[in-house]
């Protein structure tokens, strides 16, 4: 009874860990709070379904594609929507209240986008939708996968951070992005990675969630609750952070669901949200400002 | 500078006012060759998905289909092409609201259709009562039909109640368990949303009624997408049968989690989202067996031709619940406008009283509501197709129990 919680819990949290690790670097390297995340999520879920269904190229197969896809719409998006509103802006305060006005925007623009191009309809597909028992526990396939993804990236990410001189310019630029360019840091180009980083990673994150979910063209803005719950939880732009919380919550989440009442899991969610927010502000593993 | 005297100042209104004119009777001449049909309907919003499924391709299947025979007949004999008005209504009642006035002040349609929805049809009835346009209040889930139609006499509920849904399908497994076929345990599951909680508070004094034991009886939060752990609890309960009051995302994810874990329930019921034309590709190809609510009977050729034509227009077929109902009721439209015109108070009544032909059938309403529905209906051999009420015509037999994944 228990390792099934335990483990049901810990793929669910890997798949919730995955949506929100790139909002995560976005806001904290960028500082720009997106509020189509969801929808960029979206975008790559549709695009790797139309291909599985239209060309037969496997998920797995694609999800390179559309991080690399990813990428270059987040270093546009940067460079053409967010750059002249970081250019603006004196401090964080405003820049913050301009991107997600802005970003709200584009939230609508690409849902109308992706109704016209894929409809309304539900979009779902099977694939590698079979059990696989984890220490006597049937978890499903894809769903591991996405787990996996998520414990590699997670660790690439936080080794990358932790230890590279890009992981430093990133944390300089996180930290104080005033002071960055005292010691010849081009704070521009380090934040356009980030927000392209980010936006690679939603990518990756939608082609994981396109292999075991059903989704339609108007529930981004689920993931991106979803994603910012994590993402305040685990303290805005700490990497292991939003690790910790999105396996956090996926384990409540399953305890709840399997030892109290499926209906009390957004309940319990939102306790404990409100708990972190009440006590921890800054959020559980961020730093005190 | 240009000097405007009062002279030029006044040829140009006078000018502008007889072109003004000219114009307004150039469209009052064409309104009376068109009959305008308005309808808000959700573009984008939560509710796009439900309206671009069931709602929005009819729409346009019957436009299209009605402009190409030549327009709407009318008593007189003659033939008007529908002109169409749409408004987005973005999924909220505010936006639907002022859509619907806007239709029936400004633009002045001769008819609005419905929007998708329970709550939307709730949130216009009495708008539409009050400008007197008949509403076909088709994609509408009520226990409380027979109360609306009394309080708006021109509005039609087409789509039946939860408890309607529920007590049919309490009765399809209670001739099971009486053939020997299903023991009498049943594991439930409800979206905590108005059209779960309708459903599970119909469902569960009818399963007692009728003898069964709810050995798993939980909701879940509308936007739960990991079922992990209630398909868990409900392959534990002992339960032959497995029923969800679920929305499309939830049917899907638990089906999804049904064939992974290979959970085999002797009876796999969900609810929306069952009778998709997508579902077989959700099920990977193992959708046989397996029940939903609504159900066409596939073997009538109305209904065969309807499902061909959609197929052909929209580019996918229709959903076997709600869809071909849509449908009929723009056909009863028409019908009832080729007996008595556009008068609203005559068309109301013409379709309160009269009697249809439409590709579910004979339609005949009573008390402004349709009752000769589909209850419970059950994917064999690659279409879905009605399995209750047993002794309607049409009727097949279910299934069960229900072939392993």
């Amino acid at each position: 009874m228990l390792t099934t919680t335990v483990i049901l819990g810990l793929v669910l949290g890997g798949t919730y860990a995955l949506l929100a690790l790139g909002l995560t670097l976005q806001y904290g390297i960028a500082r720009i709070m997106n509020l189509a995340y969801g929808e960029l999520t979206l975008l790559s879920a549709f695009v790797v379904v139309a291909l599985f269904q239209g060309l037969g190229l496997s998920p797995l197969l694609t999800l390179p594609l559309v991080a690399a896809g990813g990428y270059g719409i987040g270093w546009l998006l940067y460079a053409v929507m967010m750059r002249p509103l970081v250019a603006r802006s004196q401090g964080r305060g405003r820049l913050e209240v301009d991107s997600i006005l802005a970003t709200f925007g584009l939230l609508f623009l690409i849902q109308g986008g992706l109704l016209l191009a894929f409809g309304a309809n539900f979009t779902s597909i099977s694939y590698l939708d079979r059990g696989v028992t984890v220490l006597g526990v049937s978890v499903a396939l894809n769903r591991l996968i996405a787990f996996g993804i998520c414990v590699v990236v997670g660790a690439a990410l936080v080794v990358a951070l932790k230890t590279t001189r890009w992981g430093l310019i990133m944390r300089a630029v996180a930290l104080t992005p005033g002071s960055a360019p005292l010691v010849g840091i081009d704070v521009n180009r380090a934040a356009r990675q980030g927000f392209a980083l980010g936006s690679a990673l939603a990518a990756v994150a939608g082609a994981s969630i396109s292999m075991y979910q059903t989704f339609s063209a108007t529930a981004g803005v689920v993931f991106t609750m979803k994603a910012l719950v994590i993402v305040i939880m685990g303290g805005v732009g700490n990497v292991p952070g939003a690790l910790a919380a999105g396996f956090g919550l996926g384990l409540i989440e399953t305890f709840v669901a399997t030892a109290i009442d499926p209906g009390l899991t957004l309940a319990a969610t939102f306790a404990i949200f409100l708990l972190v927010l009440l006590w921890r502000p800054q959020g559980l593993f961020g730093a005190r400002r | 500078m240009i000097g405007i005297t009062r002279r030029t100042s006044l040829r140009a209104l006078s000018l502008g006012m007889v072109s003004a004119a000219a114009m307004t009777a150039g469209m009052a001449a064409a309104q009376d060759d068109t009959v305008t049909i308005g309808y808000a309907v959700a573009r984008t919003g939560p509710n796009a998905t439900g309206a671009g499924i069931t709602t929005i391709p009819n729409y346009e299947l019957w436009v299209d289909t009605v402009n190409k025979a030549g327009g709407l007949a009318m008593p007189d004999g003659s033939r008007r092409m529908i002109e169409v008005v749409e408004y987005d209504n973005r999924s909220a009642n505010e936006d639907i609201v002022r859509s619907i006035e806007r239709l029936a002040t400004q633009d002045e349609v001769d008819l609005i259709l419905p929007p998708w929805g329970t709550g939307s049809n709730l949130a216009i009835a009495p708008l539409m009562a009050r400008f007197g346009y008949p509403q076909m209040a088709v994609t509408a889930v009520t226990d409380k039909a027979p109360e609306f139609a009394e309080r708006w006499d021109r509005s039609f509920w087409m789509l039946g109640g939860g408890h309607d849904y529920a007590t049919g399908l309490v009765e399809v497994l209670s001739a099971a368990r009486d053939a020997g076929r299903i023991n009498d345990k049943v594991a439930v599951v409800s979206v905590a949303d108005g059209f779960g909680i309708d459903l599970i508070n119909g469902a569960r004094p009818a399963f007692e009624e009728a003898g069964f034991e709810l050995v798993y009886d939980e909701t879940y939060p509308l936007g739960t997408s990991d079922f992990a752990a209630i398909m868990n609890g409900a392959q534990d309960s002992g339960a032959d049968s497995f029923v969800a009051f679920s929305y499309p995302p939830g049917s899907f994810g638990m089906t999804k989690t049904a064939q992974s874990m290979n959970y085999n329930p002797k009876v796999f019921y969900i609810s929306v989202g069952g009778a998709f034309p997508i579902y077989p590709g959700v099920a990977d190809g193992k959708a046989e067996g397996v029940m939903a609510i609504g159900g066409v009977n596939a073997d009538s050729p109305t209904i065969q031709d309807y499902f061909q034509r959609h197929t052909a227009f929209v580019g996918n077929p229709p959903d076997s619940w709600a869809s071909a109902i849509t449908y009929a009721s723009l056909e009863m439209l028409a019908q009832a406008i080729e007996r008595v015109g556009l008068d609203h108070a005559a068309l109301a009544k013409e379709l309160s009283t009269g009697v249809f032909d439409t590709v579910v059938g004979e339609v005949r309403l009573e008390n402004n509501q349709l009752r000769d529905l589909w209850w419970v209906g059950q994917w064999q051999g690659g279409s879905f197709r009605a399995v209750n009420p047993a002794d309607k015509e049409g009727a097949s037999e279910p299934v069960i129990p229900k072939p392993e994944w």
